[in-house]
C-alpha cells in the first residue's frame, strides 16, 4: 500500500488506473524536467509539489476540511475571483485536466469533437483519477466557451457544478452583468462556507492574491536577461501550480526563486547560451501536465520567454485595486479587474492583440507560437488576426494546431525547428 | 575541396547527394525501408565524404546513430529552400508533395525563409494519399498521373481525407464514373488543397515544385493551370532536399 492508498480509496479514485497515470506522469516530468542541466535550487520546491501531486496537498486539503471546516472550490479558468473564496476562509484549486483520461466514457457524454481540456476534465472525473476534483464540495464552471458551458450541463449531473456567466461584451450592461454574477458568486459561498465576507477579510484576500499575481509578474521581469535564467518549462511549471498550491505559500517560494534568478542573471548564467531565439507562446491554456509544446519547442534551440496563457500573463498581467474601503467599493475593483481579462471569448478583443505586441516587446521574443487546442473556436477564430498583427510590426508566428496525444511529436518538431531556423 | 554529403531520410525513400565544390559528384536513391539505419550503412560504403548534414524525419535518428562521426542536421524546409535556390536560383516560392508532408515555402529576395505552411498529422495531399488511392483503383503508382490524363470529365471529390475520400471514389465507381475520371476528380483534389497552402504562404515566381509528386504530370499539367503560371520542374525533384542538405553543409563548414 502507497502512504495515500486510504486517503485515494476514500475519496473514490480507481487506485489501478490512477496509479498507471502516476507513473506515466513521473516518466513524463523526469524526461521533462529533471533532465534538464542547470536548474535552479529553488526548482526543488515545484518538483516536490510535482512528485506529490496527487498527495500532499490533496492531503492538506482533506485536513483542512476536515480539522478546521473549509470548503475545497474547485475551477477551470481565471475568471473565478480567488480573493471571494479566501475571503469565505475556503480554498482554491485548479482542477485536473492536461492529459487524455478516461476517453471512452467521456465520448459516450459529450462530442468527440470537443476540444482535449474539456473532454480531460470530465474524463478525469468519470474515471476517478482526479483527488482534486474528488475532493471539491463545489466546482464553478463559466460561460467561456460554448463546449465548456454544454459540458457543464452534462458535468454537473455527476458533480457539484455552479456556472457563472461571464458575459461577452465589456459595455455597462456587460460589467453590470458581471457584477451581479460576482455577488451572486459572494452569496453562494458564504451559504456554503457559513462564513460571511466582510470588508476585512475581502482586503485581506485581495492582497494575498495580488502578492501572488506580483511574484510571477517579478519572475517575468526577470526572463527579459539574456541569457535567459530560466527555461520556459520551468516558469510554465510555476504558473501551473500556482493554481493549486496554497498561495501565500506559493507566492513565498516563487520570490525565493527570484532572488536565486537575480543571482543568476548578475552572474551571467543562464540556461541556454546568450543569443538564442526567444519565442512567445500565445493562445490556450497548458494545464498540467500538458509540457509537450513547451519541450518539444526547448528541444528545438529555442527558448520561451512568456506565456500570452490563462496558465500565464493573463492570470496575473492585472493586480485589483487596494485602496477599496468598503465591501461594495472592492466588489468594484474585482468586477473591474476581472473584466479586463482579454481572453478570446469576448467580441470584440482587440486588447488581446495589443497586449501580445507588448508582451512580444517586453520579453523581446524573436517570434510567437500560437498554440491553439484542437476544435477551441475562440483561439482558432483570434488566430488570424493576431498573425496579421505580428505580420504588421514584423514579428515572425507560427500556428501550432494540436491537442494532449503524442503522434504529432515528430511533425511538431520538424514545424518548431524550422520556425527556429526562420527566426535566428 | 571538402566532400559533403546531403542525405534526406523521408518516409519512403532516402536520397543522398555529395557535393564536391558545387559539382555533384554523386547522388542516390533509395527505399527508405523499415529499417533506415540499415540503409544509410550500406549508403556509407559508397560515400566517403567527412561531413554528412541529414534532413528529413529520419535526421535525428542518424546524427544519435554514431553511424557517422560528422552528422549536423537541418529542418526539410531549410533544406528544400537551400535546394531549390541550388538548382534553381530564381526560385522565391518551393513546393514539395513528399511521401508523408506537403510543404510551401516563401522566399525572399534573398534567399531567406519568409513563411512556410506544412500539413500536419494528416496524410491530406500528401504523396501518401496519391499512393493509397492508386492502389485503390489498382493502377501503377508510376502510371496514376499519365492514366488521370486519359480522363474525359473530372468529378468533384470534396473530401480530403484520405478515408473519406477513398468512400467517395467508391461511390462514384457506384454510380458508373470511369476509373480515369475518378483518378482525374483525385488529383484535382490534391491540386486545390496545394494551391490553398501555396496561397496563404503566398506565390512569387519563380515557383520550383520539388519532392516525388512533381514527377506526376497530372498533378503538375492541372497545378499549373489552376495558378496560371509556369512552374519549374528541377531535373530531379526528388534529390532537391538532400542537395539543400548538403548545400547547407557548404555554408556551415565553409568548403
Amino acid at each position: 500500500m502507497g502512504k495515500y492508498d486510504a486517503m485515494w480509496e476514500k475519496l473514490n479514485i480507481d487506485l489501478p488506473a490512477h496509479e498507471g497515470l502516476m507513473e506515466v506522469l513521473g516518466k513524463f516530468y523526469g524526461d521533462i524536467y529533471l533532465s534538464q542541466q542547470g536548474r535552479l535550487q529553488g526548482m526543488e520546491y515545484l518538483d516536490l509539489v510535482l512528485s506529490e501531486i496527487h498527495g500532499l496537498r490533496v492531503k492538506e486539503l482533506q485536513e483542512a476540511k476536515q480539522l478546521q471546516g473549509r470548503k475545497v472550490i474547485g475551477t477551470f479558468c481565471v475568471f473565478v475571483p480567488e480573493e471571494l473564496t479566501i475571503a469565505a476562509n475556503a480554498i482554491q484549486i485548479g482542477l485536473c485536466s492536461g492529459a487524455d483520461a478516461g476517453k471512452e466514457q467521456v465520448e459516450k457524454l459529450i462530442p468527440r469533437n470537443t476540444c482535449a481540456l474539456i473532454k480531460s476534465f470530465m474524463g478525469f472525473k468519470l474515471a476517478r483519477l482526479c483527488p482534486f476534483t474528488e475532493s471539491c464540495d463545489l466546482i464553478v464552471g463559466e460561460t467561456t466557451c460554448d463546449g465548456k458551458k454544454k459540458a457543464y450541463e452534462t458535468f454537473g449531473k455527476i458533480a457539484p457544478m455552479y456556472v457563472m456567466e461571464v458575459p461577452q461584451r465589456k459595455s455597462e450592461q456587460d460589467r453590470a452583468l458581471w457584477k451581479a454574477e460576482i455577488l451572486r458568486y459572494k452569496e453562494t459561498l458564504e451559504k456554503l462556507t457559513g462564513n460571511t465576507i466582510t470588508a476585512q477579510s475581502l482586503k485581506k484576500a485581495i492582497v494575498i492574491v495580488n502578492n501572488k499575481r506580483k511574484a510571477i509578474q517579478r519572475l517575468n521581469k526577470l526572463r527579459v536577461a539574456d541569457p535567459v535564467p530560466i527555461s520556459g518549462r520551468d516558469a510554465l511549471l510555476i504558473n501551473q501550480v500556482g493554481f493549486y498550491d496554497d498561495p501565500e505559500r506559493f507566492t513565498n517560494q516563487v520570490n525565493l526563486l527570484c532572488d536565486q534568478l537575480e543571482e543568476k542573471i548578475a552572474r551571467g548564467e543562464g540556461v541556454a547560451p546568450q543569443g538564442t531565439p526567444r519565442l512567445l507562446m500565445s493562445g490556450c491554456p497548458m494545464a498540467v501536465p500538458n509540457w509537450k509544446l513547451p519541450y518539444v519547442t526547448e528541444s528545438s534551440g529555442a527558448v520561451i520567454v512568456g506565456e500570452e496563457s490563462c496558465v500565464g500573463t493573463r492570470n496575473i498581467r492585472d493586480l485589483v485595486d487596494e485602496s477599496g474601503q468598503t465591501l461594495d467599493e472592492m466588489i468594484d475593483a474585482l468586477t473591474d479587474r476581472y473584466l479586463k481579462i482579454d481572453c478570446a471569448c469576448f467580441t470584440p478583443n482587440s486588447e488581446r492583440v495589443d497586449n501580445i505586441l507588448n508582451l512580444a516587446k517586453e520579453t523581446r521574443a524573436d517570434g510567437v507560437l500560437q498554440y491553439t487546442l484542437l476544435f477551441c473556436q475562440p483561439y482558432a477564430q483570434e488566430n488570424f488576426r493576431v498573425e496579421k498583427s505580428l505580420q504588421d510590426a514584423e514579428i515572425p508566428s507560427m500556428v501550432i494546431e494540436t491537442d494532449y496525444g503524442m503522434e504529432d511529436v515528430e511533425q511538431l518538431k520538424t514545424r518548431i525547428e524550422a520556425f527556429v531556423e526562420m527566426v535566428k | 575541396m571538402t566532400l559533403i554529403a546531403g542525405i534526406d531520410i523521408g518516409s519512403r525513400s532516402i536520397e543522398a547527394v555529395v557535393l564536391d565544390g558545387d559539382t555533384v559528384v554523386f547522388s542516390k536513391k533509395m527505399p527508405t525501408t523499415f529499417d533506415p539505419l540499415q540503409q544509410c550503412r550500406e549508403l556509407f560504403k559508397e560515400i566517403n565524404a567527412p561531413h554528412v548534414v541529414a534532413t528529413g524525419y529520419g535526421r535525428n535518428l542518424l546524427a544519435e546513430s554514431g553511424l557517422h562521426p560528422d552528422v549536423q542536421t537541418v529542418t526539410e524546409i531549410q533544406a528544400y529552400a537551400l535546394g531549390a535556390r541550388a538548382v534553381h536560383p530564381e526560385a522565391r516560392t518551393i513546393l514539395d508533395i513528399g511521401g508523408q508532408d506537403t510543404k510551401a515555402i516563401s522566399l525572399l529576395a534573398n534567399g531567406k525563409t519568409a513563411k512556410f505552411e506544412m500539413n500536419d498529422r494528416c496524410a491530406a495531399g500528401t504523396g501518401k494519399f496519391l499512393e493509397f488511392m492508386a492502389t485503390a483503383l489498382q493502377i501503377p503508382i508510376e502510371e496514376f498521373g499519365d492514366f488521370a490524363l486519359q480522363a474525359t470529365h473530372c468529378p468533384t471529390i470534396n473530401s480530403m481525407c484520405t478515408v473519406f475520400a477513398e468512400t467517395e471514389a467508391v461511390s462514384l465507381m457506384a454510380r458508373g464514373e470511369s476509373p480515369a475520371n475518378i483518378a482525374l476528380g483525385l488529383h484535382q483534389s490534391i491540386v486545390n488543397r496545394t494551391k490553398s497552402m501555396l496561397t496563404r504562404v503566398g506565390i512569387t515566381p519563380s515557383l520550383v515544385f520539388a519532392g516525388g509528386v512533381a514527377r506526376n504530370p497530372c498533378v503538375v499539367k492541372n497545378l499549373e493551370k489552376e495558378l496560371g503560371i509556369q512552374i519549374v520542374i528541377p531535373d530531379n525533384p526528388d534529390m532537391v532536399g538532400a542537395r539543400g542538405a548538403a548545400q547547407w553543409g557548404r555554408k556551415h563548414f565553409n568548403a
